[in-house]
């Protein structure tokens, strides 16, 4: 699904020339749950957000199913974003004044769809992540898992290829983590490939493989047990 | 392109963001509010000052004697010179090529005038007929001065609209009454009016032949007016009447033993000279109300700009998250552009329409000597809103153009 192939990526930091990625090798195979961990300014959001195709490498090459990402335009990027890719941050990033089912369809808005199979659509996702009761509630009227939880539901209505998730879990508690978590495990499940960063270890462990970042370098990369989320929910 | 999707959405965000909406409608539209108030006064003062000046025939030319103040031909300094009969009627029959109207005046300085108990003072002219439309008087009712008065020595009158209000109380009609002016008795023929105002309506007109009879003039005149046939267009008529007024003052100063170079033995007044100034006026009037009128637009345009800048610099972080979710460039462009567009239309129609009607409505209030008849040109003001609207537009596309630039990570880091 994706194919990295020694990726490099610099930064212009005034005069100095930060060097964050430094020959990055790494393939995810469909159906997988990848985290990526790390210490600050290892690179692994660097590394995802080049992933992700919201920032572009130096060097290197990347297949993203099959399909090289290279010098790509703006739209046709968005066009990749919007057809392979759904996003999850960490400050959630929805849009305030929209509904969590206008935000949910928003990507599908892009795709082009009508907006009566739009709202069913987003209908159906919100009701996988058990917010169908709060559609028409806008994010500031919900909890901070529950935007996460309609971030999710956002990355999965374009029914895409991967799911990346920047530290998911960072501005939860550890209760709505794991619940985060279970449903992230859940969607993974159904096939889905998954790539998270996170600097939580008990995160990590919940993820079948875990890639260890540092300095710009893949220190380690080993498959785990996985721990289902369901026990601590 | 312009699907009814992309108009859901832009509403939906219009609708959602009612505060930032209402403040970019309310500076558009006052913007246009403003402009239009500006051009509707600008009018008005151009229509007043243009009404001051229409009180006369724009044409028209008097000349009237002075004193010499050189001498000539053995004639010393301080002669009064005395037009009579003869010089207007040898100076309308070698001029006539130029002439449209033409009277010689005798005018009785502040004739008193009784009428039943009522009694006032008035300047009593005695005119021929034509005189009537040197002066761009207009009849209220009956007749002006014609040729037979003048034949047969009439004792008729003319008189004034405000001498009519002042000498016949009670609605009493004029026409037929028996006015005493100065100790002559003369019948009412006609009331006019004037565009001049209560100044030039505080006048009767007798006819001129009655006038040199009653108080024993013999054949002098004070004065003589004309108007000249009209010019091809302003600058040759202008031309033309400084042609006549030449040739006239050359007539009289033969005829009177005047020196050439004598600036006090003739009067002239050219009131198309006159109307060339107030033209320059007026025109420097409209111009600096026009310049008024596109320092607001461009205002109103930076204004437009500014809050586009403000928006697009607001909403990139919502800019980010669109393009993450698979948002084109062109589309976040057009979201933003067609957004601006939409408000500056709506709300720059709002306050034309408000401009407009504050006018139709407190206009007809407004009446002072130099200002009336305050309007605005509608294909002005709407050409007005079409430049702001296409200026908003291209003010808004350059931020929207950054925007759609920045790339996505960037846009979601700020917060």
């Amino acid at each position: 699904m994706i194919e990295i192939k020694d990726l490099h990526k610099s930064y212009q930091m005034g005069k100095n020339s930060l060097h964050v990625l430094k020959g990055i090798d790494f393939s995810v195979k469909e159906g997988e749950l990848v985290s990526i961990m790390g210490a600050s300014g290892s690179g692994k959001s660097t590394l995802l957000n080049i992933i992700g195709i919201l920032d572009e490498a130096d060097s290197g090459t990347y297949f993203l199913d099959g399909v090289p990402i290279k010098n790509l335009n703006e739209t046709i990027a968005s066009q990749y974003r919007n057809k392979f890719l759904g996003f999850v941050f960490q400050s959630f990033n929805l849009i305030n004044y929209k509904s969590a089912l206008d935000n949910v369809a928003l990507p599908l808005y892009y795709q082009g769809m009508g907006r009566k199979e739009r709202m069913e659509r987003s209908m159906h996702y919100l009701e996988k992540v058990g917010l169908a009761d709060w559609a028409k509630h806008l994010p500031n009227e919900l909890s901070g898992g529950q935007k996460q939880r309609v971030a999710i539901a956002r990355a999965l209505a374009s029914n895409p290829k991967v799911l990346l998730a920047d530290e998911p879990t960072g501005a939860l508690d550890s209760k709505t983590s794991y619940e985060v978590m279970e449903l992230i495990q859940q969607i993974n499940d159904e096939g889905k490939t998954v790539l998270i960063v996170t600097h939580e270890t008990d995160i990590a462990n919940m993820t079948k493989r875990i890639v260890y970042l540092k300095d710009g370098q893949i220190e380690s990369d080993k498959l785990v047990n996985q721990i289902r989320a369901s026990q601590y929910v | 392109m312009f699907s009814i999707e992309r108009w859901h959405e832009i509403f939906e965000g219009l609708a959602k963001n009612k505060l930032r909406t209402f403040l970019t409608g309310v500076s558009v539209a006052s913007g246009i509010f403003i402009l239009v108030i500006l051009l509707g006064a600008g009018k008005g003062i151009q229509n007043g000052i243009q009404n001051q000046f229409e009180q006369d025939a724009t044409n028209r030319i008097s000349i009237w004697p002075g004193v010499t103040q050189k001498e000539h031909n053995g004639l010393g300094i301080g002669r009064r010179i005395q037009l009579r009969n003869t010089d207007y009627e040898i100076a309308t029959i070698l001029l006539e090529d130029y002439i449209e109207y033409k009277s010689a005046i005798y005018s009785v300085w502040s004739g008193n005038i009784v009428y039943k108990k009522e009694t006032g003072t008035y300047r009593v002219e005695g005119v021929h007929p034509d005189y009537q439309f040197i002066e761009n008087a207009s009849i209220a009712n009956g007749r002006f001065i014609n040729q037979s008065d003048i034949n047969n020595y009439e004792k008729n009158v003319i008189i004034g609209q405000k001498v009519a209000n002042d000498l016949f109380k009670n609605q009493e009609d004029p026409l037929g009454a028996e006015l005493n002016v100065s100790g002559v008795i003369y019948k009412v023929v006609g009331v006019y009016t004037d565009p001049g105002g209560e100044r030039e309506e505080s006048r009767v007109f007798i006819p001129i032949t009655t006038a040199q009879r009653a108080y024993s003039a013999g054949d002098r005149i004070r004065s003589m007016a004309f108007t000249l046939n009209k010019g091809v267009d302003f600058d040759q008529a202008v031309e033309e009447s400084l042609d006549f007024t030449q040739k006239l003052e050359n007539l009289l100063k033969t005829r009177h033993n005047i020196a050439p170079d004598d600036q006090g033995a003739l009067y002239v007044n050219n009131s198309l000279e006159e109307a060339k100034n107030v033209y320059i006026i007026t025109g420097g009037v409209q111009a600096f109300f026009w310049f008024v009128g596109i320092c607001t637009i461009i205002a109103g345009v930076v204004g437009v700009g500014n809050i586009m800048l403000i928006i697009v610099k607001e909403r990139t972080k919502e800019i980010g998250i669109r393009k993450a979710l698979g948002a084109s460039p062109f589309s976040i462009i057009s979201m933003i552009l067609q957004e601006a567009v939409f408000i500056t239309v709506v709300a720059g129609f709002l306050g034309l329409l408000s401009g407009l009607l504050v006018w139709e409505v407190i206009g007809p209030f407004v009446e002072a000597d130099f200002f009336t008849r305050p309007e605005v040109d509608f294909n002005v003001a709407i050409s007005t809103l079409v430049i702001l609207v296409m200026a908003g537009a291209l003010a808004g596309f350059f931020p929207a153009y950054r925007a759609a630039k920045i790339k996505p990570i960037v846009a979601l880091r700020g917060d």
